[in-house]
C-alpha cells in the first residue's frame, strides 16, 4: 500500500455555540469534534464508526469544506484545505466530494436529474453543452441507471436509485476523495448491497479514495481498509480494519463489537449496563468513556488518555490508559 | 442490478400513483365554496376588464338634474349619486381601480417581503438580525396608523395609498417566507448545490426559491382581499382616490353623508366590496388547501378511532389452540383514488404465551400494517380490514365492539413503537404518564399507582426510579425513553406486546441492552412478543420463530436458527445473502435485482417471480399456498431451496 497521505487532519476541533452574551455571561459550548488527528492515504477506504452524536458528520463536513474547524489543521494533498475552501471553494469541490445520508433530501424536489447533475459540470468543470451531454451519459452508465431517467424528478425514484444519483453527482467533477456520510443507512438491505457494490466498482475504476462514515459495523467492516472508531468527539481507536475487528484494544470498540447483532447469535449483553453518554455541555474530566468502562481506574478520571500506538503489525492506535490485551478476542 | 431494464417498469409505476392521488385542479373544483368564490371573482374581473367596451356613460360626468335617482331608473340601472353620476358605471370603473390597486400592492409587498425573507432566512446571522429587526419595527406600529402616517408624509392620492398598503404588508410576507427559507436552507440539497459549485445567489434563487414559490402564492392569495379592503379604507377616509376618480372606498365615503336619504349610494359599493373580498378569500382558502402538501395526502379527512372492518368479512375459526394470539387469513387494504392496495394479503400467524415471533421484510412489505391491524390502529380511511380473524385467546378482535377494544388496548395487548417520543407526551412527567396508563385500566388510589409506577421502572432496570418519575421525556436519553415505553407496555400485565422496530432508532450498544431487556422480561412476565424488524441480526438475538414477509404475505416461517441457517424460500435466501455480516468482511454481497411489486398491481402467481432465479412457468399462475415444509416450518414456494445456496 502506498504510504502517501492524501488527507491529513491534525488536531482538528469544532466547537458549536460558546462565546458570551451582551452581558458577559458565557454561553454553553459543545465540542463536536475535539483533537482529532488522522490521515487518509491515497486509494484507501477509511471507515469511521461511532454512535449518534459522536461527531462523525461534523468531521465529514470539515473535510469537504462545508464547515470550518475552530482549531487545528486539515491538509489535502499538501495544501491547507481550510484556506483553500475559503479562497476558492470550487477548486476544492473539484477534488473532494460528498455523498449524503438521505438520498431523497439531498436532491432538490423541483429539479430534474439532468439539472442536478449538470450543475457541477457547468460550475466546476465549465463544460460546454456537448461536453456536458457526453459526461452525463458516462455518469449514468457509471452508476448503472438508464439515460431516460435524466428528465425525471427525484420523487419518481426509489431510495437506492436516488442514492445512485447522489453518487453520480459526487462523481461528476471527477474528484479524488469522496466522503460518504452514512450512504446506505437509509436504504433497505437488498438495495444497500447494490449501492455498496457500485461504490466498490467505482473506486477501482476511477482510483478513488473514500472516507466511509457509518454506524453499522458490519458495513464498515466490509468496505474499509482502515477504521477509526469515534467516541464523544474524539478518536478512540484507529488502525487496520482487520486488526480493529479481530482484536480491538479500546474497551469502547470492544463493547461496540459485542453489541452488534449478528445473524445466528443470541444476545449476550447484560441488560442493565450504563449506556448514558456524558453531557456534552458539561464533559467529564479525563476519559469520556469512564462511566461505562469496566477497566476504568483513577488515572482515567484524572488524565485524558492520548491516542498512542499499541503493539500490533501496522499503526494501530488507541486512546486508553488500560487497553484490552491483544488476546482479548471478541468472538470466541 | 441494472436499472437499465427497470426503466420501463419505473415509468409504468409512476402512472398509477398519479391516478391514485387526486389532481390539484380536481381537488380545487371539489371544494364548492372555493368554486363559488372563483365564479363570482371571474364575473367581477371580467366586468372590470370589459369596462371600456361596455356601453356605460362616463363615470365622472356630473348631471345635477339627475341627482340621487333610485336604482332601476330610466337609463341608470343602479341609479345616480349626489352629483348625478351613473352608479353602475362608477361601480365598474371603481372596481377596476380597486382591483388594480389591490393587486399591485400585493405584488409589491410580495416581492419585497419575500426578498427580505429569503435573504434573511438564507444568510442568517447578522444579516438576518438586521433585516428582521427592521421588519419588527414596522410591525410595532398599529397597522392603520402607519398607513395614515405614510400617506400623510407622501400626500393623499391613490398611488401613495398603494405604497402605504404595500409597505405595511411587507412584514407579513417577510416573516412567513423567512421561516420557510430557514427550514429549506438547512436541507441537504442546499449543501449538495454548494458542492456542485453554485454561488450563494444561484442557490438562493435557483434552488430555494422554486421550493418557496408555492408558499408565496398561498400567502398572496390569502392577503389580496385584505389589501383591497385596506385601500378602500384609505379612500373612504379621503386619503386614497381623489375626486372625481371612483374607487370602491371613495364611493362608499361619498354615500356616507346621505346614508339615510339615499342608502343605495353607499350600499351598492359596500355590497361590491363584500362580494369581491369574500370571493377572493374563499378562492384563496381553496388554493391554500390544495397547495398544502399535508392536505393532499388526505390528512384532513379525519380517520376514525378504529380501523373499519368490512361487513362481508366472515370470521375464521381458530387454528392453534393454546396460543394467546392466533391470526387467521388477515387481509388489510387501502382504498386510494380508484386503486386498491393489498397491503396485507392473507397473513396467518400465532403466538404462544411467552413466545417471541419476529416478522422481517423490506420496507413496504406490510409488517407494520399487519401489526397495526390487530388492534384496529390502521387509519380509516383509507385502510380497512377485509377478511380474516385475530383471536386473542377466545375473542375475535375484529368482532368485538369498540368499548372492548378500548379496554384491551394498552392492557392485554400493548405496543412499543420505533420512536419513543411519539408515545410519550412531552409536557407530562414520566410518573404522570405511567400512573395514568395504570389507572386507565385499573381504578386505584394515586399513591398506589405511584408505587406501581416505581416498580415498573425498576422492572425495566432504570436506576433511581423514584427520582426518574419526576422528569420529563426530553430529559432522558433515547434508550431510557424506550425503557419507559416498555414499562408502559407492561403496566397492565400485557399478554401480547407488539414491538414495531423498537430498537431501529437506537445506537448499537443501547439496542443490545433493550433487546436483552425485552428477552428477559418476556420470560419473567410470560408475555408473548410480536417483534417487527428488518434486521436478521436483531431477529437472531430475541426471536424464537421468524416469519418473512414479501408484498403483503408471509413467504416463509419457522424456527429462527433453522430458517437463517437453511432458508427454503429463494427470497429469504437472497435477503440473507445481501447483508454484510460482522466477522465476514470478505463475503460477497449479492444484491437482489429489481424491486418488490407495488401492492395495487400484484402479478398472478408468485409475487417474487420477476426477481427469482428459480422461477418456472408454473410460478406465474394460480395462488401459491404457504405449504408445510418439515417440522414447524412453512414455505410459499413451488421450487424451494433444499439446503443449497440461494443463488446456486
Ligand atoms: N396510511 C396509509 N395509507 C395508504 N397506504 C398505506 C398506509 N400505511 C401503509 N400503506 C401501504 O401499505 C403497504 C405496507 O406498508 P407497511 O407500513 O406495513 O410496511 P412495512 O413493512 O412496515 O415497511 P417499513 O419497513 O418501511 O416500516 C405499503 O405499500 C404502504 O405504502
Ligand atoms: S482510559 Fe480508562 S476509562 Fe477510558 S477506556 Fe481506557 S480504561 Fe476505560
Ligand atoms: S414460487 Fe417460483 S418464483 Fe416464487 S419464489 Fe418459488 S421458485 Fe421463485
Ligand atoms: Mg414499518
Amino acid at each position: 500500500m502506498p504510504e502517501t497521505a492524501l488527507l491529513e487532519i491534525d488536531n482538528a476541533e469544532r466547537v458549536f455555540g460558546g462565546g458570551r452574551t451582551l452581558f458577559g455571561r458565557a454561553l454553553p459550548a459543545v465540542h463536536a469534534v475535539q483533537g482529532v488527528s488522522l490521515d487518509v492515504r491515497k486509494g484507501e477506504t477509511l471507515g469511521v464508526v461511532g454512535e449518534s452524536g459522536c461527531g462523525k458528520s461534523t468531521l465529514a463536513r470539515l473535510i469537504v469544506g462545508l464547515d470550518r474547524p475552530t482549531a487545528g489543521r486539515i491538509t489535502f494533498d499538501g495544501r491547507d484545505l481550510v484556506a483553500d475552501a475559503r479562497r476558492d471553494p470550487r477548486a476544492l469541490a473539484r477534488r473532494v466530494q460528498y455523498v449524503f445520508q438521505d438520498p431523497v433530501a439531498s436532491l432538490n424536489p423541483r429539479k430534474t436529474i439532468r439539472a442536478i447533475l449538470e450543475a457541477p459540470l457547468r460550475h466546476l468543470l465549465g463544460l460546454d453543452r456537448s461536453g456536458r451531454e457526453a459526461r452525463l451519459g458516462e455518469l449514468m452508465e457509471a452508476v448503472n441507471l438508464a439515460p431516460e431517467f435524466l428528465d425525471r424528478y427525484p420523487h419518481e425514484f426509489s431510495g437506492g436509485q436516488a442514492q445512485r444519483i447522489g453518487i453520480a453527482r459526487a462523481l461528476a467533477a471527477d474528484p479524488e476523495l469522496i466522503v460518504l456520510d452514512e450512504p446506505v443507512s437509509a436504504l433497505d438491505v437488498s438495495v444497500q448491497a447494490q449501492v455498496l457494490n457500485i461504490l466498490d466498482g467505482l473506486k477501482t475504476r476511477f482510483g478513488l479514495t473514500y472516507v466511509f462514515i457509518s454506524h453499522d459495523l458490519s458495513v464498515v467492516e466490509s468496505v474499509s481498509d482502515r477504521v477509526a472508531v469515534m467516541y464523544f468527539g474524539r478518536v478512540a481507536e484507529i488502525g487496520p480494519a482487520r486488526e480493529i475487528f479481530a482484536a480491538p484494544r479500546h474497551p469502547y470498540t470492544h463493547l461496540l463489537l459485542k453489541s452488534a447483532p449478528v445473524p445466528g447469535k443470541r444476545s449476550l449483553i447484560p441488560e442493565d449496563a450504563n449506556t448514558e453518554l456524558p453531557d456534552p455541555y458539561n464533559p467529564p474530566p479525563g476519559c469520556a468513556f469512564h462511566a461505562r468502562c469496566p477497566r476504568g481506574t483513577d488515572i482515567c478520571l484524572a488524565k485524558h488518555p492520548a491516542l498512542e500506538r499499541v503493539s500490533g503489525a501496522a499503526a494501530h492506535e488507541a486512546a486508553c490508559h488500560h487497553p484490552v490485551d491483544e488476546g482479548g478476542h471478541v468472538r470466541a | 442490478m441494472s436499472d437499465t431494464a427497470a426503466a420501463g417498469s419505473a415509468g409504468r409505476m409512476h402512472k398509477p400513483r398519479k391516478r391514485g392521488r387526486p389532481s390539484t385542479l380536481r381537488l380545487l373544483f371539489n371544494n364548492t365554496l372555493a368554486t363559488t368564490g372563483l365564479a363570482v371573482l371571474v364575473a367581477i374581473v371580467l366586468a372590470a376588464l370589459a369596462a371600456p367596451l361596455l356601453p356605460l356613460p362616463d363615470p365622472d360626468v356630473t348631471a345635477p338634474a339627475d341627482r340621487l335617482l333610485r336604482p332601476l331608473a330610466e337609463g341608470h340601472l343602479l341609479g345616480t349619486d349626489a352629483l348625478g353620476r351613473d352608479i353602475l358605471s362608477r361601480l365598474i370603473w371603481g372596481t377596476r381601480v380597486s382591483l388594480a390597486v389591490g393587486l399591485s400592492a400585493t405584488l409589491i409587498a410580495a416581492f419585497f417581503g419575500s426578498l427580505i425573507g429569503l435573504v434573511a432566512g438564507y444568510a442568517g446571522g447578522r444579516v438576518d438580525t438586521f433585516l428582521m429587526r427592521g421588519v419588527d419595527m414596522v410591525m410595532a406600529f398599529p397597522y392603520i396608523l402607519l398607513a395614515l402616517a405614510i400617506v400623510a408624509a407622501l400626500g393623499p392620492g391613490l398611488i401613495n395609498a398603494l405604497y402605504a398598503i404595500a409597505v405595511i404588508n411587507i412584514p407579513f410576507f417577510a416573516r412567513n417566507i423567512r421561516g420557510i427559507t430557514i427550514g429549506l436552507s438547512r436541507r441537504e440539497f442546499v449543501d449538495a448545490a454548494r458542492l456542485s459549485g453554485k454561488s450563494s445567489a444561484a442557490i438562493l434563487f435557483g434552488e430555494v426559491l422554486p421550493n418557496v414559490l408555492p408558499v408565496i402564492i398561498i400567502t398572496m392569495s390569502t392577503t389580496i382581499g385584505w389589501m383591497i379592503l385596506e385601500t378602500a379604507g384609505l379612500s373612504f377616509l379621503g386619503l386614497g382616490a381623489q375626486p372625481p376618480q371612483a374607487d370602491l372606498g371613495s364611493m362608499l365615503g361619498d354615500g356616507r353623508k346621505i346614508l339615510f336619504t339615499a342608502p343605495h349610494v353607499s350600499i351598492i359599493p359596500g355590497l361590491m366590496i363584500f362580494a369581491l373580498v369574500m370571493s377572493i378569500n374563499l378562492f384563496g382558502d381553496g388554493v391554500r388547501d390544495v397547495l398544502d402538501p399535508r392536505l393532499k395526502s388526505g390528512a384532513l379527512t379525519r380517520p376514525v378511532a378504529r380501523t373499519a372492518v368490512a361487513q362481508e368479512r366472515e370470521a375464521e375459526p381458530r387454528r392453534h389452540s393454546g396460543s394467546v394470539l392466533d391470526v387467521v387469513g388477515l387481509n388489510t387494504q387501502f382504498h386510494i383514488g380508484g386503486d386498491i392496495y393489498r397491503a396485507v394479503g392473507g397473513v396467518d400467524l400465532h403466538l404462544k404465551p411467552g413466545e417471541c415471533l419476529g416478522i422481517v421484510g423490506e420496507s413496504g412489505s406490510g409488517k407494520s400494517v399487519t401489526a397495526m391491524s390487530l388492534m384496529g390502529l390502521v387509519p380509516t380511511p383509507p385502510g380497512r380490514i377485509t377478511a380474516g380473524s385475530a383471536w386473542l385467546e377466545e375473542e375475535d378482535l375484529f368482532s368485538v365492539d369498540d368499548e372492548r377494544i378500548r379496554q384491551l388496548r394498552g392492557a392485554d395487548v400493548s405496543h412499543v413503537f420505533q420512536d419513543p417520543l411519539s408515545t410519550l407526551h412531552p409536557l407530562f412527567t414520566i410518573g404522570d404518564q405511567l400512573t395514568e396508563a395504570i389507572m386507565a385500566h385499573r381504578p386505584m388510589r394515586r399513591s398506589q399507582a405511584d408505587e406501581k409506577a416505581e416498580e415498573l421502572l425498576r422492572l425495566v432496570r432504570i436506576t433511581n426510579p423514584a427520582e426518574r418519575l419526576k422528569v420529563y421525556p426530553h430529559e432522558l436519553s433515547g434508550g431510557m425513553r424506550q425503557r419507559v415505553c416498555i414499562a408502559m407496555a407492561l403496566a397492565n400485565d400485557a399478554k401480547v406486546i407488539i414491538a414495531d422496530e423498537p430498537t431501529t432508532a437506537l445506537d448499537v450498544t443501547v439496542q443490545a441492552q433493550i433487546l436483552s431487556l425485552l428477552d428477559a422480561l418476556r420470560r419473567e412476565s410470560n408475555a408473548a412478543i410480536l417483534f417487527i424488524t428488518h434486521d436478521f441480526g436483531v431477529v437472531s438475538a430475541v426471536c424464537d420463530r421468524v416469519a418473512v414477509m414479501y408484498a403483503g404475505r408471509i413467504v416463509e416461517t419457522g424456527e429462527t436458527e433453522v430458517v437463517l441457517a437453511r432458508p427454503a424460500h429463494p427470497y429469504t435466501g437472497k435477503l440473507i445473502d445481501c447483508v454484510p455480516v460482522l466477522g465476514q468482511p470478505g463475503r460477497r454481497l449479492d444484491a437482489i435485482e429489481g424491486r418488490p411489486p407495488v401492492v395495487n398491481n400484484l402479478p398472478a402467481g408468485c409475487a417474487f417471480a420477476a426477481r427469482c432465479e428459480r422461477a418456472e412457468a408454473d410460478c406465474r399462475e394460480g395462488d401459491i399456498p404457504l405449504a408445510a415444509f418439515g417440522e414447524g416450518r412453512a414455505v410459499r414456494c413451488l421450487h424451494p431451496l433444499k439446503g443449497e445456496a440461494a443463488d446456486a
